[in-house]
């Protein structure tokens, strides 16, 4: 028998977090029921950023669509490009130029730098590491984006890819630098990992927290990292073997019991692998045109019919499904947007976890507000 | 695709399951699914076949058309035959369409499309959620019936996901007006000026 009085009964509490919250990443909402400091119910709020990019895409032509797409997921502009580039190209049978299947290459994997780089300096953020951890990896992330500007002209909102190619070619000195910056990058992924991997404290935040099975995460329609850090060998890049993917050797890193720890090691990991792909396709980059002169941008009336295209975005498969009836705008223009979906399985990894947990279980999973509203 | 049509007819001889073809360069053929046997062609889909990964779901939107055909007619005129070319316009009734694209993560398939189409587009727009069968397309099934209308019978939690939830109309419908101003709500402002004028107007 206990000598303690007896508790009073236990009262459940709703938390409203977010819209604006410093670790939501956006205007994300939860409506999150807690008993003590115990998740029992988890409700996510979408709509805080909706502007229906699908139907602003179905009201214009079908190269004014590319544009809206750097607006998507707008850490990453150049992997929403390809993808929407990559979709019209199934759906109009356009062939993309050589040189231009390189540049695609190393801008996505560059995007895929920098978007990993971002995602270590905003979870550790969300671990209470502020402002530190985030400086060194937007240091980094700096260089990436002087070279998307030196490319595109802007540092995020790119705009850069078309139909059978890119918009315009390297400028002199790029490729140079481009190497330089790549070859320099693990240095920096070491000290990261020297700094973090080994914390005790972000062990202790991470190891074990909401750990997700392969099953589950495959009916969840979780992808890209997520769904790796779950065991599951599911690669894009290897899968459909979009772009000129086949001709670079790259390994894709599994994780063993998709907790937070996988999840976060995952990035490292792969951030690896694409500085391995950067090398080579900087290595092989051939002369030649950068976009297919035969496809048409201006009036581009593709013939009817439907395509789902879609590629490894750095935060998941990004999908672009579109159907034509050979006007000159889309019928149906429809993005399937990976950090949303991702979302799918948020309350179920929460539940039990204790309310400081779910940011860091939200952080893992990486979303971007831009893309998961549209 | 021809493959996984016979399969399914093998295994779920009443189901209505048809090919559509897509005449664009891709050949991403697709299968028009019954809606009362959506559910169990998913689950033969899932269980049989390894598809076991719903990557997109998308709703379209389909208006009544009007389609101009050429009919070619063999007529008998004063004992010769002759060919009579006639024009006839026939209507497509509208309806709205929720479209799957299903993977198999185990066997690296290439995409699956699965279409369920609904009666028309006022009243009959129920079709069975796939989401007990797939769970990622929760949200998107939410999405579909938020833009679209689509109502899907046995979604766990079936409400609007992007717009607000006092939103009456379907902004994602081929037919849908915006309004001039989405904020314009009547403030005690404008009651105020209205028994003004009607006040300036009895004296």
């Amino acid at each position: 028998m206990s000598y303690l009085p007896s508790l009073a009964p236990s009262r459940t509490i709703d938390v409203s977090l977010g819209p604006q919250h410093p670790s939501t990443h956006g205007v994300f909402r939860m409506n999150v029921t807690l008993d003590g400091e115990t998740v029992t119910k988890l409700q996510p709020v979408f709509g805080y950023l909706h502007r229906n990019h699908e139907k602003i895409a179905e009201g214009n032509s079908w190269l004014a669509a590319m544009p809206y797409t750097d607006r998507l997921d707008y850490i990453c502009p150049l992997t929403n490009n390809w993808a929407y580039a990559l979709a019209v190209e199934k759906l109009a049978g356009i062939e993309v130029a050589e040189r231009a299947e390189y540049i695609r290459v190393i801008t996505a994997e560059l995007t895929r730098l920098q978007n990993h780089v971002a995602f270590l300096g905003f979870v550790l953020g969300d671990m209470g590491a502020w402002g530190t951890a985030l400086m060194y990896a937007f240091r980094e992330r700096e260089k990436i984006l002087d070279l998307f500007e030196a490319l595109t002209g802007a540092r995020m909102m790119c705009n850069y890819m078309r139909f059978g190619g890119c918009r315009c070619d390297l400028p002199a000195g790029w490729i140079e630098s481009a190497r330089k910056l790549v070859d320099g990058f693990p240095a920096f992924l070491d000290e990261m990992e020297a700094l973090l991997t080994g914390n005790e404290i972000l062990l202790a935040r991470l190891q074990g927290i909401a750990p997700l099975t392969a099953k589950r995460a495959i009916n969840g329609g979780l992808s890209g990292p997520v769904l790796r850090a779950a065991g599951v060998d599911q690669d894009i890049r290897k899968v459909d073997n979009y772009g000129i993917y086949n001709r670079f050797k790259f390994r894709v890193p599994r994780g063993s019991v998709g907790d937070c720890y996988d999840r976060f090691m995952i990035r490292i990991l792969e951030a690896r692998e694409s500085v391995e792909i950067l090398k080579q396709a900087i290595a092989a980059i051939p002369e030649g045109p950068v976009v297919n002169p035969k496809a048409k941008q201006r009036g581009f009336r593709p013939p009817a019919g439907e395509a789902y295209g879609r590629i490894e975005g750095p935060k998941g498969e990004l999908g672009f499904y579109l159907i034509s009836d050979g006007s000159d705008r889309p019928y149906r223009f429809r993005i399937r947007p990976p950090s949303l979906i991702n979302l799918t399985l948020l309350e179920e990894l929460c539940l039990g976890t204790k309310i400081a947990d779910v940011m860091v279980i939200l952080g893992s999973i990486d979303i971007v507000l831009g893309e998961v509203d549209r | 695709m021809t493959g996984i049509l016979e399969a399914i007819r093998a295994a779920l001889p009443s189901a209505g399951v048809e090919l559509l073809q897509n005449p664009s360069p891709c050949a991403q053929h697709s299968l028009i699914v019954c809606p009362k046997d959506a559910r169990a062609v998913a689950e033969f889909l899932r269980n049989s076949l390894g598809y076991d990964f719903c990557s997109n779901v998308s709703g379209v939107d389909w208006p009544a058309r009007k389609v101009k055909e050429t009919i070619v007619r063999k007529e008998t005129v004063e004992g010769v035959e002759t060919e009579v070319k006639e024009t006839v316009e026939r209507e497509i009734p509208g309806f709205l369409e929720a479209v799957y694209h299903v993977f198999s993560i185990s066997k690296r398939s290439g995409v699956l499309t699965l279409r369920v189409r609904t009666g028309n587009r006022t009243d009959d727009v129920s079709i069975p959620s796939l989401t007990p069968v797939w769970k990622s397309a929760d949200f998107q099934e939410r999405e579909a019936y938020d833009l679209f209308g689509i109502r899907f019978d046995g979604h766990p939690d079936l409400r609007r996901i992007l717009m607000w939830d006092e939103f009456a109309d379907h902004p994602m419908r081929k037919d849908y007006n915006p309004p001039d101003d989405f904020e314009y709500e009547p403030t005690p402002h404008d009651e105020i000026l209205v028994k003004v004028k009607a006040r300036t107007e009895a004296a």
